[in-house]
Order: C-alpha cells, then sequence, then structure tokens
C-alpha cells in the first residue's frame, strides 16, 4: 500500500503523521518539526484548521487569522494533505506501516448530537454543525458566489446553552433572520457558554428562552413551521453537579420558527474509532490516552483533543497537542 | 490538483470522466462514492464511484449535469483540466457476496452506481438479471457494459423509443409474479422509482437495497445534513449508508429533503446561465 510520504526532509530520521488539522494536530505538527522531526497532517476537508475554519464563525476569529498561522507551519516544513479521510483513503495501521515511526490523532469531536423527538427530519432543522459547516467552511453567506446556499428565515431558534449556540444565534442574526431566539433546558445560571459569549448574544439582540426543551417540530409541506415546548424546572443535583431539569406536566406552548440549529453538543468523530482496532475507547466511543502523554492503547499512537476529552476548548487542545509532542520525542530519541 | 485523464460524452447532458486519484482508485469499493469540489467556490458534490482503476489511479465517474456545478463541470471541466478537490472513499461499500439469482435495477442515472455492483455480483458466483431504464433512447448509456456482466439484460424505455415501453418495475414484477426464486434485488435511480421498485418486491420478501442520494455537505458524518429514516430512525446517508433496506426507508422524506434548496438552485442556474450568454465564465 502506496501512503504519501512525508516531503521534507527529517533531520532527526523520524516521521511523523498527524491526523486532524484542529489545534491539537497543529500543535503537534509545529511542535514536532520545531525538534526536528518530518511531519505530515492528513485532514480530511479539503482545508486544515478544524473547528477554527468550519465551526467559529468569521466575527469571532478571522479565517485569515487561522490561515496566517497554518502558512506558517507550512514555512517551517510541515506537510499538509488535505481530502485524506483517514480510515478509509488509508488506516492507521497503513500509515505506521508505511513512512511513520508514530501518529497523532487530534481528530475532534466532530458528531452532531440530535436531540431525537419527533420531526426533527423537516427541512429547517439544523445541527449547529451543518448550520456553521455551510456558512464558514462553505461561505453560504456570499452565494450565490459561492455555491452552497442556506436557508435562515424569519425567526431562527437555536437549542442549547454553549458556546456553539450562541455562534450559531448571532450568526443566523448576521445572516438576515429577523429574531434569533435560544432555548435552554435550564435556566440562565447554568449556561455553558463563556459569560462573555453570552453577554455578546444579549447586547446583539439574542432573546433567551429558559426553562423551555423542544418536544416536537412541527412542519407544513415537509418544512418546519413551529416547535412544541415544554416548561422546565431544576430539580435535584444530576452526575455533573448541576441541578436536572424536569418538564412541567401540562405546560406544553408552541413557539414559531422558520429555522431550528440544534446545538445541543458533539460526540467524537468515529470514522478513526471505527477502523483502529485495539485502540481503546471509553463509553462514550472517545479514544482512551494517557493524560500525560497522550499515548493510546497502541504502541507508537497518540491523541489529544476534542477526541480524547469530548467537546471541550482551543486551549486545552493545544496543550494536549504539546504536552503530546513531548512524549512523542521522548520516545523517538 | 487531480488531473481529469478521460472524458466522454454518454447522452445528453450525461458525462462520464475519469479522474486520476490514486489513493482512492487504490481502495474504492462498489457502492463506495466520492467527494469533489471543482474549485475555491465550489460546493461539495458527492459522487458514486463507478470504477477504481489501481493501475492508473483513475477513479470513473458518471455526472448528469442537472444543476449549476455539474453544469459547470460539464462545460468548463475537460481532459487534461483539474479538479481542487477529490476525497474518498466515502460510505459503505454494497454487500457482496454469492445469493443466487439476483435483479440489478438501474434507472436513469441511477445506471452509473448499478454496473459496479452488477459486475462485483457476478464476479462472486451471483446470477445476475440486469433492468436498465431510461426515459428515451438518447439518455441510456452502459447498456453494453451492463450487458457484459449480466446473465440476462432487459432494457426498457418510458417512451419505447429504445428496449421495450415501460417502466423498469414492470418486468421486475413480472419475474417475480413468474414465481421465479431471487434472492435479493438492488434498485437504485430516482426516489420515485425506488419507491414504486421496493413496493413492487414487498409482497414478495424479497430484500431489496436502494441507494440514496441526499443533500450532503461533508459526506463523512460531521454535519447531519444528509439525514434519512430509515425504519424510523435517522441515519446518516453519507456514513450509515447511502445503501438501506428499501422496504424500512422513508422516501416521502428523502423526496422532500432533497427539494429542499430548490429555489436556491434555480437561481444558481439562471445566474450561470445569464453569465454564460455573455461570455464571462462563472
Ligand atoms: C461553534 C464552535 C465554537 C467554539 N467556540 C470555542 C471558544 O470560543 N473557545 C474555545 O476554547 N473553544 C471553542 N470551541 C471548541 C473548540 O473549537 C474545540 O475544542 C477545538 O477545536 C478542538 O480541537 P481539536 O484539534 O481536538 O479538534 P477539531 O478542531 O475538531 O479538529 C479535528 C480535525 O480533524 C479532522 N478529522 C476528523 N476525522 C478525521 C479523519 N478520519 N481523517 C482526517 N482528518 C479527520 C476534522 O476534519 C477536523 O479538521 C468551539 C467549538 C465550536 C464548534
Ligand atoms: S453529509 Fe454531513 S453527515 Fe452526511
Amino acid at each position: 500500500m502506496h501512503v504519501p510520504p512525508s516531503m521534507h526532509e527529517s533531520d532527526t530520521g523520524k516521521r511523523i503523521a498527524v491526523i486532524g488539522a484542529g489545534p491539537a494536530g497543529l500543535t503537534v505538527a509545529g511542535e514536532m518539526r520545531r525538534r526536528g522531526h518530518a511531519v505530515t497532517i492528513f485532514e480530511l476537508l479539503h482545508v486544515a484548521g478544524g473547528v477554527l475554519m468550519y465551526g467559529i464563525p468569521e466575527f469571532r476569529l478571522p479565517k485569515a487569522i487561522v490561515q496566517r498561522e497554518i502558512g506558517a507551519l507550512c514555512e517551517m516544513g510541515v506537510n499538509i494533505e488535505v481530502n485524506m479521510v483517514i480510515g478509509r483513503t488509508h488506516t492507521v495501521q497503513e500509515l505506521l506501516d508505511g513512512d511513520y515511526d508514530a501518529v497523532f490523532i487530534g481528530t475532534g469531536a466532530g458528531l452532531p448530537r440530535f436531540l431525537g423527538v419527533p420531526g426533527e427530519s423537516l427541512n429547517g432543522v439544523f445541527s449547529a454543525n451543518e448550520f456553521l459547516t455551510r456558512i464558514n467552511l462553505m461561505k453560504a453567506y456570499l452565494f450565490p458566489e459561492y455555491d452552497t446556499p442556506i436557508k435562515v428565515g424569519e425567526r431562527v431558534v437555536t437549542v442549547g446553552g454553549g458556546n456553539v449556540a450562541m455562534d450559531s444565534s448571532r450568526t443566523a442574526l448576521r445572516l438576515g433572520a429577523r429574531e434569533s431566539v435560544i432555548v435552554y433546558r435550564r435556566s440562565e445560571a447554568e449556561l455553558p457558554a463563556r459569560g462573555e459569549e453570552v453577554h455578546h448574544a444579549k447586547e446583539e439582540g439574542i432573546q433567551f428562552q429558559l426553562l423551555t426543551n423542544p418536544i416536537e417540530f412541527i412542519g407544513e409541506n415537509g418544512n418546519l413551521k413551529a416547535i412544541r415546548c415544554i416548561k422546565m424546572e431544576l430539580g435535584e443535583l444530576d452526575d455533573s453537579g448541576r441541578r436536572r431539569p424536569v418538564p412541567i406536566e401540562g405546560t406544553e406552548f408552541e413557539i414559531e420558527a422558520t429555522t431550528v440549529v440544534i446545538a445541543v453538543g458533539n460526540g467524537p468523530h468515529p470514522l478513526i474509532p471505527q477502523t483502529t482496532p485495539h485502540l481503546d475507547l471509553n463509553r462514550w466511543g472517545s479514544i482512551v490516552a494517557d493524560p500525560e502523554t497522550g499515548l493510546t492503547s497502541i504502541r507508537s499512537v497518540y491523541a489529544g483533543g476534542d477526541i480524547v476529552t469530548g467537546a471541550a476548548t482551543v486551549i486545552e487542545a493545544m496543550g494536549a497537542g504539546k504536552r503530546a509532542a513531548q512524549a512523542m520525542h521522548a520516545f523517538l530519541t | 490538483m487531480y488531473k481529469i485523464l478521460k472524458k466522454r460524452t454518454l447522452g445528453p447532458s450525461i458525462r462520464e470522466y475519469v479522474v486520476e486519484a490514486p489513493d482512492v482508485a487504490q481502495v474504492g469499493k462498489a457502492g463506495e462514492f466520492i467527494v469533489l469540489r471543482l474549485h475555491e467556490r465550489g460546493e461539495r458534490i458527492p459522487l458514486t464511484i463507478v470504477e477504481c482503476d489501481p493501475e492508473t489511479g483513475g477513479v470513473t465517474l458518471v455526472v448528469q449535469e442537472v444543476g449549476k456545478s455539474t453544469r459547470e463541470m460539464g462545460d468548463h471541466f475537460h481532459e487534461g483540466d483539474s479538479i481542487l478537490d477529490f476525497a474518498g472513499p466515502l460510505g459503505t461499500a454494497s454487500e457482496i457476496e454469492n445469493y443466487g439469482t439476483v435483479i440489478c435495477i438501474g434507472g436513469g442515472l441511477g445506471i452509473a452506481p448499478l454496473y459496479p455492483i452488477a459486475r462485483d455480483l457476478k464476479k462472486v458466483g451471483n446470477e445476475v438479471i440486469g433492468i436498465i431504464g431510461a426515459r428515451n433512447k438518447e439518455l441510456m448509456f452502459y447498456e453494453d457494459r451492463m450487458d457484459a456482466v449480466c446473465d440476462e439484460l432487459i432494457v426498457m424505455s418510458d417512451d419505447g423509443s429504445h428496449g421495450t415501453k415501460g417502466f423498469v418495475s414492470d418486468p421486475l414484477k413480472e419475474i417475480l409474479e413468474s414465481g421465479r426464486a431471487i434472492a435479493r434485488v438492488w434498485a437504485i435511480g430516482p426516489a420515485i422509482m425506488m419507491k414504486v421498485c421496493v413496493e413492487v418486491t414487498r409482497p414478495f420478501e424479497v430484500p431489496t437495497t436502494v441507494s440514496l442520494n441526499s443533500i450532503m455537505i461533508d459526506g463523512t458524518g460531521m454535519c447531519g445534513g444528509c439525514r434519512v429514516e430509515v425504519d424510523g430512525v435517522a441515519k446518516f446517508a453519507c456514513v450509515d449508508g447511502p445503501e438501506f433496506d428499501g422496504h424500512q426507508v422513508d422516501f416521502d422524506l428523502l423526496m422532500s429533503r432533497q427539494g429542499y434548496y430548490h429555489e436556491e438552485e434555480t437561481c444558481s442556474m439562471d445566474k450561470y446561465v445569464a453569465k454564460h450568454a455573455e461570455g464571462v465564465e462563472r
């Protein structure tokens, strides 16, 4: 099996494959290249950057900044291969059997979660990943100059209370929605988004419908028209140490909506876990890796970032990348 | 960049491309697809793999020019030109085993993805009955290729200009009613054709595989835009499929979702045609 070789000379004679070009993978690549190893990044999308390119909107993180950072890596001699779906185009085992002495997996938490309520497949119901990818990665806000379309409509409802929900609802306003509403099942105190993001959202006129949970999406001719919700109250503490939201019987009501964005979290991207035998996973399907070194259950295979921790932060992903690079370097030299 | 090694016209607005993508050509199988992006402003277009040649690194695709992007591909991407992005193989491969006697039905452009399945089913020892259909004679393609891999080939056209007049579901029904033992059916084509075919096979309880072409973006399980309902459960066509048990598929939902961007598609096409008339590219 032919696997693309690393393009640049290795001062150490060692070659590293990095899977996924998000913050974790990019950090590992830079750190390893700096230490003199030859590095190739394999990315399944057509651009590097991970969530920084497809998820976080331009108004919060200009794509030119991300591309400048990536350009700097290329100048250092990091080789980036886009359109490489590891698990399919090549497998982790093939990389190890081929040119590479060690592999880092930084494939992120790209699997969108849905609510599992009736009507969720209606036109107009998007995962936050789809909504943001269409807009940020595919530049649907420039349609028809760019070929990928998006429909936003008058009234967009985002379900969820994290940073992703804030980004989605604020993006909707910028795409011309007249009203953008966040529906969240707990109260303001429990909003997982950073305070600053909530503050920005409020300033821009995002409405908050708190202690509310969707129970059904209602459509007309296949298109979303309204959301049936139920009021919630906070009960006992749950595993996460927050008070568990419980529905209040008899409080169902409808909210009109042209578009719904579901932003209730992402699971680990399943492709590598599914195609890599002997890779230990936890019960959520995340890769099990040593917190200090990033080493997985497979010799010379390391992992870090959202694929290990579940959806977390850019800083944490970069930190995991730094630690893994240190450990990989020690292992190889 | 991925070079177009060969391009030929199979019918009005139907073209076959062989694209140089050695990594995909090494491993691509029947039932899987690729995603390509023509240029910097392009959308990600999913296309089924027709054939892979590990020797030359060529991946064969058949494209019907139905929208702006595919039309642009036909107009501006010629032999020797390059496509910006090309990723795959994606999706789950067809379940190729020796079932006995199988019927492979292809309607319209569905003949393209059907061909490698019929070919591989034949290779492992099945008796393969092929049924292919098109609206008219001009739109029929791959009759020779299908003929080469089928034990029997039935050719249909809606208007009777080629083969027998009628729909692909007609001979399917006749064969099942004749009592001949059919182990499995593959039906690939427009959603409405697949819907009709699964209703024909349902009373005979013949397992029927269909291939769903829902709207996709990444094609790798990251957006859920391609979701379809199978046995009442949401599935991602790009990773769980594109092939599913046809008897469990909600075709009305599929058709509704396929049509969601109709307005935008028309707008994009009109703009392209207008610019084209002025002789301006894109
Ligand atoms: C909308 C949004 C807003 C956010 N806002 C913030 C914020 O304000 N602050 C913050 O700190 N964090 C934020 N986050 C979280 C943060 O973006 C992530 O924690 C971080 O990007 C994780 O980095 P990563 O490198 O682990 O994975 P990712 O950034 O997800 O990158 C993974 C990469 O791997 C690729 N990949 C996946 N599978 C394969 C494969 N099989 N083969 C090849 N490539 C593959 C993917 O295409 C992707 O490019 C936000 C996330 C989102 C979605
Ligand atoms: S196309 Fe995005 S998940 Fe299938």
